[in-house]
């Protein structure tokens, strides 16, 4: 027998070693007292001898008081804390046990089973591991089986222990148990467990309580304390990305700004890149702070501080998340809700959701279906009741970051609060946004050009290539954006070719045409030089006006105005690609420097003629320009 | 016990030639970096323990680092990471566990709360709030006041410790008396213990709360403690005066704690709801938190009294004839003196404290004499306002 128990020999520092390294299982009995759930629990203390002498003879003068087992021990009267409990003898509100074995610590949340208490049920249920659903041998799957397996279901909970309670009763049968462990299956298939397993017992006899009894010689499996202390039920959250609901912000001077709160899922390091939900801001964990020391990393559970290495505002209820995985953000969703007012729901009305450290207004658009919690069935209905579950849609005043109750509980889980009384009147586990995700935490403003700049080393900006057909520019601009890319530098060539064939195919060569094609292509340079890149544009672009425009479009300094000054003469000898010798001959309309004027500009910043230099050499000439004004900095 | 002090000598030596502080160094050998510092204040550890630090000190003195096998036999609950100093933790213990989820109810009180308080009660349990409250703000200070109810009945030892320990940890501290119980000269020798308990215990709380208009006040009262408190919230809402609806708690979901209240109204949280007696004393001797000395056997003067034994701790306790006798005792709860009964015990040490309470056959609150003055009488008192 695997208890908590030390001998005066012992040695006390080796037993609190040992302690200390023991792991936590939260659990959950659901049943009534009829199926002797409080007696398993008063059974699992007595014999894990957490009982102290003078609780005993409380018990026992108890028992002859109230006492439902006749001269035996009454065990539920330990549990049954309430003075209304012990008098009708039931369970009304939930209690929380202890009771630790050489593996584990455990807490027991003992829930109500009557309909009436389902609220309590679900508030224990909500911090289980694991539940632990009680059967009477004698009476099998019952209804209120269906409904503690379904809110047991609906609060998240994936492991589930059958304990088919009072087998003396039936002479330890195992036709009995397989029966029942067969309907209880078949009913639980669509409940998504990952684990059922059924466990023939008798918490008055301690039969397969702490260790396989003979009474079930045809029973392989394990006991159910044996079980408890093997069962792994953790892990999950961890591998889920990283979020941090903000819970207080910890500014003890001007130095220090940290953001306390409990790791929702996964786990964190400093420099691990970071955005912030709802602001969108980014930025690396600088160091997780707590008393003890800085860590090296944090996981979930675990109560922290993070300090960031840039100064953003953050409040409490953003939610800090993995920069590469944010969390979803809306202001609408659909959501199951266990509603728990006296009073009714009903949709329309104002309530306060609070989730994940954030309190805002809400309301319920429109009862989507009520779920009969016995049978499962939907039901149409325009109000809930207390104790009802419904599948509803929900509208909030502002938006909030989430993840589906399926895939993260901690930020998927939500309680409606009264505005008039404060009560708690309903709990939700969100299923779905009713928005397309928006994303707006892509377009994230502090992200700005320097910003993509600077992580590319290089001052962005457009080198704009003027000049006739034929001059050079397309040359020379091939052999500048070579000469970047070799050093490392993030360019563009936007050229008649791959703008003509796609943006701007729509367009002719009017001069309207023409001051629209430019327009384009100014603004979609400025575009790429917010995106932080040079841009090579190669264009006649012949008027000077146009130009103009495509200087004015970005800030000071990021136009560089290239005129490739080849005159016409030697322009139209070298026609590259006979374009010259058709509009000779009339087959081509306004073209440039033959029936359509081209103004050579008055200040470029370079002026270089490839007649008198190889295009290698004004190549070099540009690069040379970029390097002495600063543009490849870094 | 001198191979110990040998050892921690050797371990001194090392961390000056290493230029390793001796808290890494202790890290290093015991995979504790409080042991050493735990070893020197008096504390024992096992011979197999011993062992092993002896030899990881002579692999680390060889200028070996202490190879993965002999670290593996004790996990350590944090070892540090060397090359930055940074703390990787392991797998979270139940007390880890237990320790966040304290300090997150703790954030949140501290961020719904208009105007929150943290009842000291000076006791063991009190000091592992304190301990936890400073963890959960650091590098803040915990942003709001502790206040003492003091019956003026309470254990001199208690009030010395009392006003060391806020002072130490710079934090506001609150000292309450019922001072028309005093004028009334209200005592539990002239006035028995249940109306004593009421007038300066009960009334003074909330005769403090009103008077401060506390909406949220702290308490160390934990689950395990008595049946009543089981079944407790640990947001526990009460009324404008004060009461306790047991029928009538709000539900109380995952950590999502509704803080909202009205006006007048206030609530009792209650951070160590989900603690055990053996979780505060591993916490507190794992974080080497300090508690009053009366918590330790020491020869002191006590009287029986209806077979309780009562330390006479000053000229107000009315002797009847009887002379105290000093005895190895201590306590296992601190209240008002003369309402505490002592145990004979020669348990001087953590360890031999938690072994006394690990053997022990009865439960802790049997030294009170309150709880055993009727049947479900904590739950009754608790409707009343007591805490």
């Amino acid at each position: 027998m695997s208890v908590s128990t030390l001998k005066p020999s012992d040695d006390v520092i080796e037993y609190l070693a040992a302690h200390e390294k023991k792991s936590m299982l939260r659990f959950i009995t659901c049943g009534s007292v009829d199926d002797g759930k409080s007696t398993l629990i008063g059974r699992l203390l007595y014999d894990s001898k957490l009982l102290y002498d003078d609780q005993i003879s409380a018990l026992e003068s108890d028992t002859k008081k109230h006492g439902t087992q006749g001269e035996k021990i009454d065990f539920a009267l330990l549990v049954d804390g309430l003075a209304a409990e012990r008098e009708q003898g039931i369970t009304i509100d939930v209690a929380y046990r202890f009771f630790s074995t050489e593996k584990r610590k455990f807490i027991v949340a003992d829930t109500p089973g009557h309909e009436q208490y389902t609220r309590n049920m679900a508030t224990g249920a909500s911090t289980a591991d694991l539940a632990v659903i009680l059967v009477d041998a004698r009476k099998g799957v019952l209804t209120q089986t269906r409904r503690h397996s379904y809110i047991v279901s609906l609060l998240g909970i994936r492991h589930v222990v059958v304990a088919i309670n009072k087998m003396d009763l039936v002479d330890y049968s195992e036709s009995t148990f397989d029966r029942i462990e067969a309907d209880y299956r078949a009913f639980a298939k669509d409940l998504g467990f990952e684990s059922i397993t059924c466990i023939p017992m008798s918490a008055l006899e301690g039969v397969n309580i702490t260790k396989q009894s003979s009474e079930t010689g045809w029973y392989q499996g394990c006991a159910l304390l044996p079980y408890l202390e093997t069962v792994k039920v953790r892990g999950r959250l961890e591998e889920k990305p990283f979020r941090l609901p903000v819970q207080w912000v910890n500014r003890p001077n001007l130095d220090f700004r940290g953001f306390s709160g409990t790791v929702a899922s996964g786990v964190v390091k400093p420099g691990d890149e970071i955005v912030v939900l709802p602001s969108a801001k980014r930025s690396k964990v600088k160091s997780i702070v707590t008393h003890d020391g800085e860590l090296a990393e944090a996981r979930p559970d675990m109560a922290v501080t993070l300090t960031l290495e840039d100064e953003i505002d953050i409040s409490r209820g953003d939610i800090i998340c993995a920069g590469k995985a944010p969390a979803e953000q809306t202001d609408q969703f659909a959501a199951h809700l266990l509603w728990m007012g006296e009073d009714a729901l009903y949709p329309g009305r104002q309530y306060l959701l609070k989730t994940a450290n954030r309190t805002i207004p809400a309301t319920v658009t429109e009862l989507k279906h009520k779920v009969n919690v016995n049978t499962l069935e939907h039901m149409s209905g325009k109000t809930m009741e207390l104790n009802e579950v419904g599948f509803c849609n929900f509208n909030l005043a502002q938006p909030i970051a989430f993840d589906p109750y399926k895939d993260n509980p901690k930020t998927g889980s939500f309680i409606l609060i009264d505005r008039r009384t404060n009560a708690t009147i309903g709990v939700g586990m969100i299923d779905f946004s009713l928005r397309r995700a928006k994303n707006v935490h892509w377009q994230d403003l502090d992200v700005n050009k320097t910003v993509r700049a600077s992580a590319k080393h290089q001052k962005p900006c457009v080198l704009w290539f003027t000049g006739l057909s034929g001059s050079g520019k397309s040359t020379v601009a091939n052999l500048v954006e070579k000469r970047l890319h070799d050093m490392g530098r993030h360019t563009y060539t936007l050229d008649g070719d791959n703008v003509r064939h796609g943006l701007n195919k729509d367009l002719g060569f009017t001069d309207a045409d023409r001051v629209e094609n430019i327009r384009r292509v100014g603004e979609t340079a400025r575009l790429m030089v917010d995106a932080g890149l040079i841009v090579l544009v190669s264009f006649i672009s012949p008027f000077q006006s146009e130009r103009r425009m495509a200087r004015d479009v970005v800030e000071d300094g990021e136009f560089v105005e290239v005129y490739i000054s080849t005159p016409l003469e030697v322009c139209e000898q070298r026609d590259v690609k006979g374009l010259y010798a058709r509009a000779r001959r009339g087959e081509i309309k306004n073209f440039t420097g033959i029936d359509s004027d081209y103004e050579a500009p008055e200040n470029a910043e370079l002026d270089l003629n490839t007649a008198e230099m190889s295009a290698a050499d004004a190549a070099t000439r540009i690069v040379d320009y970029l390097e002495k004004n600063g543009y490849l900095a870094g | 016990m001198s191979e110990i002090t040998t050892l921690l000598n050797q371990a001194k030596a090392a961390a000056e030639s290493t230029g390793l502080s001796v808290s890494t160094i202790s890290r290093k050998l015991f995979n504790d970096g409080k042991a050493i510092a735990r070893l020197e204040a008096g504390g024992q550890c096992t011979l197999k323990t011993l062992e092993t630090a002896r030899a990881r000190l002579a692999e680390l003195q060889s200028g070996a680092s202490p190879s993965a096998e002999s670290a593996a036999p004790d996990t350590a609950a944090s070892p540090a990471n060397d090359e930055t100093g940074l703390l990787t933790p392991s797998t979270m213990t139940h007390l880890d566990r237990l320790e966040a989820e304290s300090i997150h109810i703790m954030r949140e009180v501290a961020s719904e709360a208009e105007n929150p308080v943290m009842l000291y009660s000076v006791g063991k349990d009190s000091a592992v709030m304190l301990h936890l409250a400073m963890k959960a703000f650091y590098p803040s200070k915990p942003p709001f006041p502790v206040m003492h109810v003091d019956t003026t009945w309470k254990f001199r030892e208690m009030i010395q410790f009392r006003d060391e320990m806020t002072a130490k940890l710079g934090l506001d501290l609150i000292v309450h008396i019922n001072q028309e119980g005093v004028e009334q000269g209200v005592g539990p020798f002239t006035h028995g213990s249940q109306l004593h308990t009421d007038i300066m215990k009960t009334q003074s709380l909330k005769q403090a709360l009103d008077k401060y208009k506390f909406d949220a006040a702290f308490g160390g009262a934990r689950r395990d403690e008595e049946k009543s408190r089981a079944k407790e919230r640990i947001f526990s809402f009460r009324s404008r005066e004060h009461r306790w609806d047991p029928k009538n708690q709000r539900p109380e979901l995952w950590n999502i704690y509704n803080t909202r209240i009205n006006k007048g109204e206030s609530i009792r949280v209650f951070p160590l709801s989900n603690w055990t007696e053996l979780d505060i004393w591993q916490y507190i001797y794992r974080e080497s938190i300090p508690i009053v000395p009366l918590y330790f056997a020491a020869e002191r003067p006590v009287v029986e009294r209806d077979g309780a034994l009562i330390m006479v701790d000053d000229e107000r306790m009315p002797l009847d004839g009887q002379t105290p006798k000093k005895e190895m005792v201590r306590f296992r709860t601190l209240g008002c003196y003369p309402l505490t009964g002592a145990v004979r015990s020669t348990a001087t040490t953590l360890p031999e404290i938690i072994k006394e309470m690990l053997v022990a056959t009865t439960s802790e609150r049997q030294g009170r004499v309150i709880d055993h003055d009727q049947a479900a009488s904590m739950e009754k008192k608790k409707q009343e306002g007591y805490f």
